[in-house]
């Protein structure tokens, strides 16, 4: 039962309970016939319209306005989800050439390529883009393109939502590289801890800057978290139980919840932040009974987290391929589940260990390393499940498969350092040296950028149509594998060794200077290695072989819509009777029809049975989001530099939403009627 | 074979790292605390090694039954939702082994834990290091007051003796790290916080900021001579002692600049009208192994070059550049030099 047909139901009994008389009621009967006429040229899917004609009807409804407009417009998740993917390789690439520049000043002792400010700009935009404009948009992006194809909706919930939340991120990523274009870039660590970013030693805007940007991320991932939730909970595909739901939709589901209740702490600390900044509120200033440490401990609940939200997703991954390459469902579905899960609630337990040397009671310290190492428990049985899986099943090493070894044979170690310093006592000597930078880069690279290169290669034809190179993607593989062990496994040496973090230089004769040395050399081969992957990229979005819908003989429903999937994604709604339906199911796919397709229409169903709720009237394309967006930056931007701005700020956001939530006019619309 | 490349890539990186100087590593074991961090490290390292060498050893397990082809449980055969019963003890084994041993790491790491704080409690010697961008300020305690000594950028300490240094900042977060001796300490503005070293041998070792604290985060060294307690004593003896009168001319016309101008605003030099709060203590700079907190060697040249231009041997630093005439220079250098 559908929204239009409840509220009909409400004006029909006001209508009685008004006492009509006579003249109204036949108003009323012309009405009825009116709509019963109407309601028999309504188009909807089913026996009678299918095919080439159905797919042609879908089109004229799903097909956004063309132009300028229309691709600004556009509320479509693929092409969001595109954007989102394009933009953050974007941002990747900008930070890996920093971190090009930064290896190349460390390559030898004492050098003077690159001064100590700039150095600290660019350790500083390297974190923060990685980290907020790179691995957690990423993440987003893939989903919010995939999630709605593999759980065989037309789109994601919230389409518009979907569409501002890309514009807050591009336009958060704009104004921190703007600031870096115009020498105003942030210098004070992607951490920005108090009081060195306090208006008493950082003077200017560098740290309003990254503050702000922050908010943007802020905004942005909250809204795709919403979408995502929102998507996976009430738009599967009828009989896609949360049982059979594809692993990458549960990572995603944790993700989406862990980003609502994360995000909030690092916005209410940023905010504060500004705000000490901005109008002199005392909030991290010691002098005046203000805390410094509190920035500390907002900041990681949130920024621990946030390394599983980067992580979660590219266990989804590794599960997809795991599946499709090992030809058989990853062993222990529900194993895998509750790993998620639970290091999903597990990770806001775990924020402490990032401030082990701050002198905080050394027996609470125990509880932080017990809660660490328990971390390692839900992703050690994940492991073991996909090792599992690669022994019952009969591996394919395609290149997606080929990054999945690369994943477990480099995150592993990663994750076993993180063994090592959740201790205390080997905290307090490793903390802040390179052995974390060794550390966290096999977590986040080897644990969340080789499954997102191969989960690129393997969506890569559903997303162009197109298949990429499988040659090129070997030596890009090889290349980057092992340049990544060359730039970082030195840096556990040089961090035993003495190598604080975040220095721009280090004197000869402490015995770092062969681990820098062959650390600079392994980045310019994992640079040289994305450069690959990129130009890989490009050519075979030109020149690929042709990809059929299901080149990799996959399961998941992603794999029944055409490549690169219509507007409408289905033709028809598919029903799922299994977790690996395309797999079970011997010919065609058995659909739900009844949907309206001379509009945009999806169909939701219940959260855990997935059985047909209601159908769902979705918006059309439209500019407010945009505009929304592009109102609350400059809000944002100008409140960098007065107070004042929040409140006439306020003003054009509030018009922009009026407009883009303005009600529309009830009207008695024809309903089709599923019998 | 990747991880036995990696293997055989890190043994000689840790065998060279392991037998190079200890003069600023954690490697060093110059330090009760430090030996404890060596042997929880080295347990934590081979139970480690182990549950990587039990998954390296599964995966390539993997890779190799797929040439056995037939037996799997994949859809080509029809039973993809069947799994090998071997699988489900395996997971449970793997489950008991990973979290046995975790929970021994977290309880070999809680003794650590425990045992190095009760040497905490033996204090026999009290140090104050005061952290400033980007510099240390070192005061030794003592209930004496005239034994209270000042110094800056450079730590004695008498061997086998408890030393607890309390850490102070007076600007931003740093954090206090000899890595030879002891694990890191931040140091908090507004906040209390220590550390106790006990050092095992004599020796000279580096000390570094560990907190990222500003621009010049990377040139905010300390040194620490740990020697033997009649040389502490009579090291601490020396300190006391003020500043000589120079008798040379030059170093005269040093000294009326020092204390007369620019100088004494900021620096201290006991014995002198230089009381300046802001800069390191320069009362025996001389006699201090390096320069600019452990920016550069001491030496005639480099006193020459941070004097006259301190700006552009340490880009940010607090010193500004005065603009000292040549033979200015010659005499503030000629008097600092004096100060042994």
């Amino acid at each position: 039962m559908s929204d239009a047909i409840r509220r009909s139901d409400l004006l029909e009994g006001w209508r009685r309970r008004a006492g009509a008389n006579e003249a109204e009621r036949r108003a009323h009967e012309e009405e009825e016939r009116r709509l019963a006429e109407l309601r028999k040229k309504i188009a909807r899917d089913g026996p009678k319209l299918k095919g080439a004609k159905l797919e042609a009807r879908l089109m004229r409804s799903w097909e956004r306005p063309r132009g300028i407009v229309g691709w600004l417009a556009t509320v479509d998740h693929k092409e969001i989800g595109r954007r989102y993917i394009v933009t953050a390789l974007v941002f990747l690439a900008l930070g890996g050439l920093l971190a090009v520049l930064m290896r190349l000043q460390l390559s030898r002792p004492d050098n003077n390529l690159i001064g100590a400010a700039r150095f600290n700009e660019l350790f500083t935009m390297h974190g923060t883009t990685m980290m907020f404009l790179f691995a957690v948009p990423v993440m987003e992006g893939v989903a919010v393109y995939i999630i709605p194809l593999m759980l065989g909706t037309r789109s994601t919930a919230f389409p518009r939502l979907n569409a501002f939340s890309y514009f807050m991120y591009l336009f958060g990523g704009l104004l921190l590289w703007g600031a870096f274009a115009l020498n105003i870039a942030p210098d004070v660590g992607w951490f920005a801890y108090t009081p060195l970013s306090g208006p008493q030693f950082s003077p200017g805007k560098r740290s309003d800057i990254w503050a702000q940007m922050v908010t943007f991320t802020e905004v942005s991932a909250l809204s795709a978290a919403v979408v995502l939730v929102t998507t996976i909970l009430k738009c599967r595909a009828p009989g896609m139980t949360l049982a059979r739901m594809p692993l990458f939709a549960w990572a995603m589901l944790v993700v989406g919840v862990m980003i609502i209740f994360s995000m909030p702490s690092v916005a209410l600390a940023s905010s504060m932040l500004i705000s000490d900044r901005l109008v002199g509120t005392h909030f991290f200033n010691q002098w005046e009974h203000g805390d410094a440490l509190l920035w500390q401990h907002l900041f990681w609940f949130f920024g621990h987290p946030e390394v599983y939200i980067i992580f979660l997703p590219a266990t989804g991954f590794v599960s997809v391929i795991c599946e499709t390459f090992c030809r058989r469902p990853v062993f222990g579905y529900p194993v895998v589940v509750l790993a998620l899960v639970s290091t999903g609630i597990l990770a806001f337990g775990l924020w402490v260990h990032h401030m082990f040397a701050t002198g905080l009671p050394r027996v609470g310290y125990s509880f932080y390393t017990a809660a660490s190492m328990t971390v390692a428990i839900p992703t050690g049985l994940q492991i073991f499940c996909w090792l599992a899986t690669m022994w019952d099943g009969r591996p394919r090493f395609q290149v997606p498969m080929l990054y999945v070894v690369g994943f477990i044979v480099t995150f592993v170690i990663g994750g076993l350092t993180g063994v090592i310093i959740a201790s205390v006592p080997l905290d307090l000597q490793l903390h802040d040296t390179y052995f974390i930078v060794a550390h966290f880069h096999y977590v986040l690279i080897g644990g969340a950028v080789f499954p997102l290169l191969g989960i690129l290669t393997y969506w890569f034809p559903k997303i162009t149509g197109r298949m990429m190179s499988e040659g090129l993607g070997k030596i890009t593989f090889w290349m980057i594998f092992l340049g990544f062990q060359l730039a970082f496994f030195p840096m556990h040496i040089a961090g035993l060794s003495g190598m604080p973090r975040r220095v721009y230089t280090y004197p000869a004769g402490l015995g770092l200077e062969l681990p820098n040395l062959l650390s600079s050399i392994g980045g310019l081969v994992v640079a040289t290695a994305v450069l690959l992957f990129v130009i890989n990229g490009v050519v075979s979005l030109y020149r690929g072989a042709v990809a059929p819908d299901n080149p990799w003989d996959a399961a998941s429903l992603e794999w029944a819509a055409r490549s690169p999937p219509p507007p409408y994604n289905f033709a028809h709604i598919p029903v799922v009777a299994s977790r690996t339906p395309l797999w079970d199911e011997k010919g065609e796919l058995p659909v739900v029809t009844g949907l309206r397709v001379d509009d945009k229409e999806m169909l939701t169903t219940t959260v855990v049975a997935a059985t047909p709720e209601m159908r769902e009237p979705l918006p059309a394309a439209s500019l407010w989001p945009l505009i929304a967006a592009l109102a609350t930056a400059v809000l944002f931007i100008s409140s960098i530099f007065s107070p004042w701005a929040v409140a006439v700020g306020a003003v054009p956001v509030a018009i922009a939403l009026i407009a883009w939530f303005w009600p529309k006019e009830i009207k008695r619309e024809p309903e089709p009627v599923i019998t | 074979m990747t991880s036995r490349r990696a293997a055989a890539a890190s043994l000689p990186l840790l065998l060279c790292a392991c037998q190079y100087q200890t003069y600023q590593s954690a490697l060093g074991d110059a330090g009760v605390e430090d030996r404890q961090f060596l042997i929880l490290f080295w347990i934590f390292f081979a139970i480690c090694a182990a549950m990587y060498a039990l998954v390296i050893a599964f995966l390539v397990a993997a890779i190799v039954r797929r040439r056995r082809a037939g037996n799997a449980n994949v859809v080509e055969s029809g039973r993809h939702h069947e799994s090998h019963p071997l699988m489900r003890t395996g997971l449970v084994c793997w489950t008991v082994l990973v979290s046995t041993g975790l929970a021994a790491l977290a309880i070999a790491s809680f003794i650590a834990d425990r045992s190095m704080a009760k040497a905490a409690a033996r204090e026999q010697l009290s140090i104050t290091v005061t952290a400033n961008q980007w510099w240390w300020d070192v005061r030794y305690n003592s209930s004496d007051p005239s034994k209270t000594l000042r110094t800056a950028n450079e730590l004695h300490l008498p061997v086998g003796v408890p030393v607890r240094i309390q850490l102070r900042s007076n600007d931003v977060i740093h954090s206090f790290w000899v890595p030879s001796l002891a694990g890191k300490q931040d140091l908090i503005p507004g906040r209390d916080t220590d550390v106790t070293i006990v050092p095992k041998r004599t020796g000279i070792f580096r000390g570094q900021c560990a907190e990222f604290c500003g621009v010049q985060h990377a040139h905010m060294a300390l040194v620490v001579n740990v020697v033997s307690y009649g040389d502490f004593v009579r090291w601490w003896e020396h300190q006391l002692q003020p500043a000589a009168t120079p008798r040379m001319p030059l170093a005269q016309a040093g000294y009326n600049y020092v204390t007369q101008r620019e100088c004494a605003m900021c620096h201290t030099i006991a014995g002198t009208p230089a009381s300046g709060r802001v800069g390191p203590d320069l009362t025996h700079l001389a006699s201090r192994r390096s320069l600019a907190a452990g920016t550069t060697p001491m030496g005639k040249g480099n006193l020459y070059g941070w004097v006259a231009d301190p700006q552009s041997m340490k880009p940010g630093s607090k010193m500004p550049t005065v603009g000292l005439e040549p033979d200015e220079l010659h005499a503030v250098v000629a008097y600092l030099e004096t100060l042994k």
